[in-house]
């Protein structure tokens, strides 16, 4: 299935969830992102939720900057 | 001593803000803050897309720093709104640094988009840090928008040439009755200080201590060129004159 993630389409295992879409991304430490989901912050006590068509993820993390 | 610093009900003591890019490590930026005691330090936020990142910056900024997150990356005042806003949901605070660019070459600041994101972001609780380019009319509309303090650019980012809107700042610093502080170009400690004699509230620099040769020594520098220059503005500087005017006395000694 389809979903947009961080601005783009991507093509997804149905039933994804946003632990497993993280491991794809090589996120190694899941305390050092946050996800937006379809516009809601998630802790990360909600990795597990289970994606559908046409979400939209924004996989994001704080960098350093000035 | 008692000159604190109000921005956003909270009393700063070191008017040096610290940005976190460009370090070359984490622990570096940690000892850097640690080492000049800076209270107030810039994050950003970038998108995660593909690259492991076992780090998280934030476990290395101390825990008695007030951490505004920029907007940079920002083309136009929706995305800055977004960028702030997904900061605050992440649990960042309500201090943003607005921080629009659309211009690859010079990356200076959109006015006309920073004044709308400030005016949005402001009805919102933010305390609104905006970053811009220093105009006498902008800084009075950021102000009537709501900002917390105006932040004109020193020269372009990261070009560590110092003041060169130096004129138009002390303008600035004259009629606008909020902490002016001043962001980007500040490349050496001495034109920290300078910056601060004009009445300045605060510096924030990133580059020039990021990429010194020891970055740690470069930011407590920085730091005590801050509190120098505000030393010297509290204190009153005596006003130049263009005839010598002796220190001691010239007359009365060894003469006939």
């Amino acid at each position: 299935m389809l979903i947009k993630l961080n601005g783009n389409k991507k093509e997804v295992a149905d039933n994804i969830t946003i632990e497993s879409l993280l491991l794809q991304l090589g996120v190694k430490n899941n305390k050092a992102v946050f996800v937006e989901h379809n516009g809601k912050v998630l802790s990360e006590g909600e990795f597990g939720v289970v994606l559908g068509k046409n979400d939209i993820v924004e996989v994001i993390s704080f960098v350093g900057g000035g | 001593m008692g000159d604190f610093l109000l921005i956003g009900g909270k009393k700063i003591s070191n008017r040096f803000f610290l940005g976190t890019g460009k370090f070359a490590s984490n622990e570096l930026m940690r000892k850097a803050i640690e080492e000049s005691k800076v209270e107030v330090v810039t994050v950003a936020l970038r998108r995660v897309d593909g690259n492991g990142k076992n780090e998280n910056i934030l476990d290395f900024i101390p825990k008695h720093c007030i951490i505004m997150s920029n907007t940079s990356g920002a083309r136009n005042s929706d995305e800055a709104v977004r960028i702030a806003r997904i900061a605050k949901a992440a649990g960042m605070g309500n201090w943003v640094k607005i921080e629009v660019i659309s211009d690859a070459k010079y990356l200076l600041p959109d006015n006309l988009e920073t004044i709308k994101a400030t005016e949005i972001l402001a009805k919102e609780g933010f305390v609104v840090m905006p970053y811009f380019n220093p105009d006498l009319m902008d800084a009075r509309r950021l102000r009537d928008a709501g900002a917390a303090t105006v932040m004109p650019l020193g020269s372009p980012i990261g070009t560590n040439k110092g003041l060169k809107t130096k004129e138009i700042i002390q303008i600035i610093v004259n009629e606008i009755n909020l902490p002016v502080v001043v962001d980007a170009g500040i490349g050496r400690p001495s034109q920290a200080v300078e910056a601060m004699e004009l009445g300045c509230a605060a510096v924030l620099a990133n580059t020039a201590v990021a990429l010194a040769q020891d970055p740690v020594k470069t930011a407590v520098a920085f730091s005590l060129g801050v509190q120098a220059g505000r030393f010297a503005f509290v204190a009153g500087i005596a006003q130049e004159k263009n005839i010598a005017e002796a220190s001691s006395p010239l007359t009365g000694f060894l003469q006939d």
